[in-house]
């Protein structure tokens, strides 16, 4: 039943972006962040953007979030300007680092963005309650950012994002700064919460595997200009678990990753 | 040795062992500052009258002198205690009394600054047209000396019937506001561009951003701010009282004190001034520390 309400949802477009440039005018001469992007991420998504440093892979990530705005080129979100999109609270964004308020216990933290939307104190806990428990931080309510480690911090800001029940989460590398092993652990509670809530997810990240694992589609990207080398799709059933890693279709996915990763590169140089 | 050594180590841990070694060399220190300013007069009275004098004289005398160059502790905590334990403190001989009317002034100025100080860097931080016509004008105000400027004040407002406490304050606020606009405008500048952006990913409103994001950020830069006016405000209410010829106040002491030669007056009333100020300073001390636990941040 979950499968066929899934593959429902899949059909329709949620983000479209087409021959979208982004310069950034600085004092010496302009840098061509982004260039000529087409791309459509459909509803139930999991994309992911790859790419070595400075390819725009975040840049594009804060142009869908309306964070930066594109110099050319047209994009929609949810079917508006991805200005009324963030007007409207479409996606929650989880960002590089926790940027937890450090002034506010963890429960307070996610009241954030609901007391801005007007919840009553009421729903406000039972939202956080709700979403604590699905990132497994129940108990941690009343305790401050800076007692928790960073996989727990992260796990907050990603509650966080979920707790106004936003369409969309864009997420920009947001395990990048830790340890691989609280990485793997927080890579498999994504996919599960995925899952569980139906949403569609964007996901900046420069590990492949990472991409591999977590992503139905993985979007290659090539610095100077920031440009989609190729698009990736993966099959792999929702309720993946690590073992697919050793499955040969997952090896040839990421072999075909780092070819088109290796292409990039030497297009630039 | 040992003995000695486990000693020395009780003495120097903690706050009370050092504090009081500290204060017994200010005082040591003080007694012989005492005799060589002293000295040279009480010298020229020995020879005049041909007395043959001792060191042991010279000292004695020095510390017990009617109008000292600098007076000696003990004539100074003499003074404090005839001013202070042995005056009714609504008594106008009291320094209790005086330093009720200085204090009362501070306090208003102190209030009237960190007011000033923080609607003043609200304008500054979210008006760009204020951040570039305001900021000159705010530091200039800190370099004219508050000495030349503070008896303007009060005759200004002397001659528009604004007399008592508020002018006194006024020139306290003219002190205070100055560290409240400077640490606040970093203050309100200080959250991380990932915050803002946060704040921005939720559409947040200008004043969602200001109440929930700028404000508390801002809250450890006013306290270092406030420390340092609540200091000012003490020496902005001394010196208001200075050039009005005012009948009371802790700086009206001093004046008095100057007048008529009475130096262990003077020093009276500047070691209470400081009491009050080290007071003080460590009340908003403690404030910090009870509003940080309550904001759940590492002290």
């Amino acid at each position: 039943m979950n499968e066929s309400s899934s593959s429902k949802a899949s059909q329709s477009t949620i983000i479209d972006i087409s021959n979208l440039c982004l310069t950034f005018e600085t004092q010496t001469e302009p840098v061509h962040a982004l260039s000529d992007i087409n791309l459509q991420v459909n509803s139930g998504d999991f994309l992911s953007f790859i790419g070595p440093s400075g390819c725009g892979k975040t840049t594009l990530l804060r142009v869908i979030a309306d964070l930066e705005k594109p110099t050319s080129g047209t994009i929609s979100v949810e079917g508006q300007s991805p200005h009324e999109a963030r007007l409207n609270r479409s996606y929650g964004y989880v960002f590089q680092t926790p940027a937890l308020l450090p002034w506010r216990n963890i429960e307070s933290n996610i009241h954030l963005p609901l007391e801005m939307s007007g919840y009553s104190k009421h729903e406000q806990k039972k939202l956080s309650q709700h979403y604590l428990s699905l990132v497994g931080l129940l108990g941690f309510e009343k305790k401050y950012p800076w007692q928790l480690s960073g996989g727990m911090q992260q796990r907050v800001s990603i509650a966080r994002a979920l707790s106004f029940d936003p369409g969309m989460l864009l997420m920009d590398e947001p395990f990048g700064a830790l340890d691989e092993i609280t990485r793997d652990r927080l890579n498999e509670e994504l996919l599960r919460l995925w899952q569980e809530t139906q949403k569609t997810v964007v996901f900046v990240t420069h590990s492949i595997p990472e991409a591999v694992f977590l992503s139905n589609k993985i979007v290659v990207m090539s610095a100077r200009p920031g440009k989609i080398i190729d698009i990736i799709e993966t099959n792999f059933p929702k309720d993946r678990t690590f073992d697919i890693r050793e499955t040969p279709e997952f090896l040839e996915a990421s072999q075909r990753v780092r070819e088109a990763l290796k292409e990039g590169h030497n297009d630039g140089s | 040795m040992m003995e000695a050594n486990r000693i020395f180590n009780n003495l120097i841990s903690g706050t009370v062992g050092p504090v009081m070694i500290l204060v017994t060399i200010i005082i040591m220190v003080w007694y012989a500052g005492a005799v060589y300013l002293n000295s040279s007069f009480l010298i020229d009275r020995y020879e005049k009258n041909n007395v043959n004098w001792s060191f042991s004289e010279l000292a004695s005398d020095s510390w017990s002198m009617e109008r000292p160059v600098l007076p000696s502790p003990h004539q100074v905590a003499k003074e404090l205690k005839r001013t202070i334990w042995d005056q009714k403190i609504t008594s106008k001989r009291s320094l209790v009394y005086h330093t009720k009317v200085t204090l009362s002034s501070a306090m208003l100025g102190f209030a009237m600054g960190t007011f000033l100080g923080i609607v003043l860097s609200v304008g500054i931080v979210y008006v760009s047209a204020l951040d570039r016509t305001l900021m000159p004008w705010i530091i200039a105000s800190q370099t004219i000396p508050i000495l030349a400027i503070a008896p303007m004040i009060i005759v200004v407002l002397g001659s528009i019937g604004i007399i008592g406490l508020f002018p006194k304050a006024i020139i306290s606020t003219y002190l205070c506001f100055f560290p409240v606009v400077v640490g606040m405008v970093k203050g309100l500048r200080s959250p991380d561009k990932i915050l803002v952006d946060l704040m921005n990913s939720y559409s947040a409103s200008k004043v969602h951003v200001f109440w929930k994001l700028c404000m508390p950020a801002s809250i450890p830069y006013l306290f270092a701010s406030l420390k340092l006016a609540i200091a000012l405000s003490v020496v902005g209410a001394i010196v208001a009282e200075l050039p009005a010829g005012a009948q009371a106040g802790l700086g009206a002491r001093l004046l008095s004190g100057s007048y008529y030669g009475q130096t262990s007056l003077i020093w009276a009333a500047l070691l209470t001034a400081s009491v009050v100020s080290a007071t003080l300073v460590s009340v908003v001390g403690r404030m910090e520390r009870s509003i940080n636990n309550r904001m759940g941040l590492q002290t």
